[in-house]
């Protein structure tokens, strides 16, 4: 059995220390009773009540619930498609075309991002809101879902989905009965990431974005330019618990999941 | 007797039917084809309507003149006015956007300030980020799922937070400030917030994960025994290291190399918001000649050039992932 050497243990303490350090002291100073935000003043929740109480946080924050449920969605639907298409569909015309643009936008600048599609807009005279936001982050999100899932797409064996159609099943019933079930932990994971990149974007939502479709970030970075508040370090504490405790509570699950199918074909093989 | 001319108007099909048959066989499959297609042409459409031709615009406007309009452009493409309309458009393109960023000096100081800011905080998280990875390497196998759970996890969390989080500990009257002259290492605040080393930090902090995880996955993969024969053989562990571990990491370190580069060279709220006015990063002076300036044309023109500066880092890491994938089959 290994166990942490001296200089291993040190620089995973130091490492993870410069990782949440600032995240924990950003969340301790949430908490400070005075509204200058490095000096202790007591405890308090005071910050809290007054983030409810903000009408303008509480309207982006609905905005961008609003555009992350409905983007995500879409962006898993798009994205799962075009895993399908990059990992199963074989040859057809154009498909060097199409894995660049799948693999482009996880590299593309935010700002290279946000000015196209802001211009794309502007040239078909849309209305700039909360669909374009929409529209936007499908676009990158997909991308992402895309390599999510084609990556458990290529580790699939195939020979389930043989077996489920010489049982006689349709292509389609073998797809939503076989192939979504076990890929559904890639597909939840690709749902949560595009939910949380829709969540946290700040800078295409501010070129796609028009009156009266400020998200979250949008607000946050308005006041965050004039200076540090502890309603901000309210709001941002909120955010960080909710979107931590998600993840973490869909990665045990999925991995629970995961596990039993394991020990299911398992015993399904010694079964047989 | 029904069922004898059945087969008999079975095999008639087959044998007189020569022709027919591909006809019949292209029927039968159309279905399947039908929904490979739609499967292809729903995300491509979507690819081609929202990603490619957007650029094409920004290429076409980067080519127009500015005007005080809106859309502040021209000459704009007018479909009442057809093929004249088009050529109109097309003759009133030229690259002046392009000298006019070429004369300007700020344009290029932004190029160069934001490639030297990349280069330099690559370097930097691969400092940080190889000690953490080559220790989650060789931590105790229970370990490892957790320890990669927590170099994720700030990956899911707010950018522009974690950003925020560090003004706080930065500014003059700030955290870190706080503690140093309280431990009696300084006398007077020192200014790091508005400045060039505040973007460093800031990269390094938030493009870390992206740096340990390639190096994780490639040092994971490492055999112990090659470092056992190299000292069984008399090597010092530091001239093991050098010789054996860190020549087998490379193709991480050059992943983890790119994966910070590439985004830190357009990364705009990190200088934004840590930077100050002397900080050129071209993400924020596109940013500025968008949203303060206006100007479009001038815009466009500057997403152009950084495309084509990233161009070379994309290709060569796709080439560099290409290379590990074969390797691996």
């Amino acid at each position: 059995m290994r166990r942490f050497s001296f200089f291993n243990a040190s620089a995973l303490t130091l490492g993870f220390a410069f990782l949440y350090l600032p995240i924990v002291l950003l969340i301790i100073f949430s908490f400070n009773e005075s509204r200058l935000v490095t000096v202790w003043g007591g405890f308090s929740t005071k910050w809290y009540s007054a983030v409810f109480a903000n009408k303008g946080f509480m309207d982006a924050a609905w905005v961008t619930v609003r555009v992350g449920l409905v983007s995500a969605t879409l962006a898993t639907i798009l994205g799962t498609m075009a895993a399908l298409v990059l990992v199963r569909a074989g040859r057809f015309p154009g498909k060097t075309l199409f894995s660049g643009m799948v693999y482009a936008p996880l590299v593309m600048p935010e700002v290279i991002t946000g000015l196209s599609l802001l211009l794309l807009f502007v040239s078909l005279d849309f209305d700039r809101g909360f669909w374009t936001v929409i529209l936007a982050h499908v676009t990158f999100s997909m991308c992402y879902s895309a390599v999510v899932i084609s990556s458990r797409l290529v580790t699939f064996d195939m020979s389930l989905e043989e077996a489920a159609m010489d049982l006689g099943a349709s292509r389609m019933a073998t797809f939503f009965q076989i192939t979504v079930p076990i890929i559904l932990p890639s597909i939840v994971s690709a749902w949560l990431l595009s939910f949380t990149l829709s969540l946290d974007d700040l800078v295409i939502a501010s070129f796609t974005s028009g009156p009266g479709a400020t998200t979250l970030p949008m607000k946050i970075y308005s006041q965050v330019r004039l200076g540090v508040t502890p309603e901000i370090n309210a709001l941002s504490t909120i955010l960080v618990v909710l979107v931590s405790t998600g993840v973490i509570a869909a990665s045990l699950l999925t991995k629970r999941r995961e596990v039993q199918r394991r020990r299911e074909e398992r015993a399904a093989v010694a079964g047989g | 007797m029904s069922e004898l001319s059945n087969i008999t108007e079975g095999a008639g099909l087959m044998t007189n039917g020569q022709p027919d048959s591909p006809k019949t066989q292209r029927r039968m499959s159309l279905p399947k084809n039908w929904g490979r297609c739609l499967l292809i042409l729903v995300p491509y459409i979507w690819l081609l309507v929202l990603f490619l031709v957007p650029f094409i615009i920004v290429v076409k406007i980067s080519l127009s003149d500015t005007a005080i309009a809106m859309p502040p452009y021209v000459p704009t493409f007018a479909w009442s006015e057809g093929w004249t309309g088009f050529w109109n458009m097309i003759s009133g393109w030229d690259l002046e956007n392009f000298t006019w960023l070429m004369e300007d000096d700020l344009y290029w100081k932004s190029y160069l300030s934001s490639l030297e800011i990349a280069v330099v905080s690559s370097l930097l998280a691969l400092l940080i980020g190889y000690p953490i990875a080559y220790s989650m390497a060789r931590a105790p196998s229970e370990w490892r799922p957790t320890l990669l759970m927590l170099i994720i996890l700030p990956f899911w969390t707010s950018f522009l937070i974690r950003v925020y989080a560090w003004i706080g500990i930065l500014k003059k009257e700030g955290l870190l400030n706080m503690a140093l002259m309280h431990l009696g290492i300084i006398d007077d605040p020192l200014t790091i917030l508005n400045t060039d080393i505040a973007v460093y930090i800031g990269i390094v902090y938030s493009y870390l994960p992206f740096m340990v995880l390639p190096l994780y996955s490639s040092l994971e993969k490492m055999d112990d025994s090659l470092l056992e024969a190299a000292t069984d053989l008399g090597c010092s562990p530091f001239k093991a290291f050098w010789l054996i571990t860190v020549p087998l990491s490379m193709p991480g370190i050059l992943a983890g190399c790119f994966l910070v580069f590439i985004p830190a060279v357009g990364e705009f709220v990190i200088p934004d918001l840590l930077g100050g006015s002397n900080t050129l990063m071209i993400g924020k002076t596109l940013w500025v000649e968008f949203f303060s300036n206006r100007d479009w044309p001038v815009a466009s023109a500057v997403a152009v050039i950084l495309l084509i500066l990233l161009v070379v880092p994309i290709v060569l890491f796709q080439r560099q992932q290409e290379k590990q994938q074969e390797k691996g089959a």
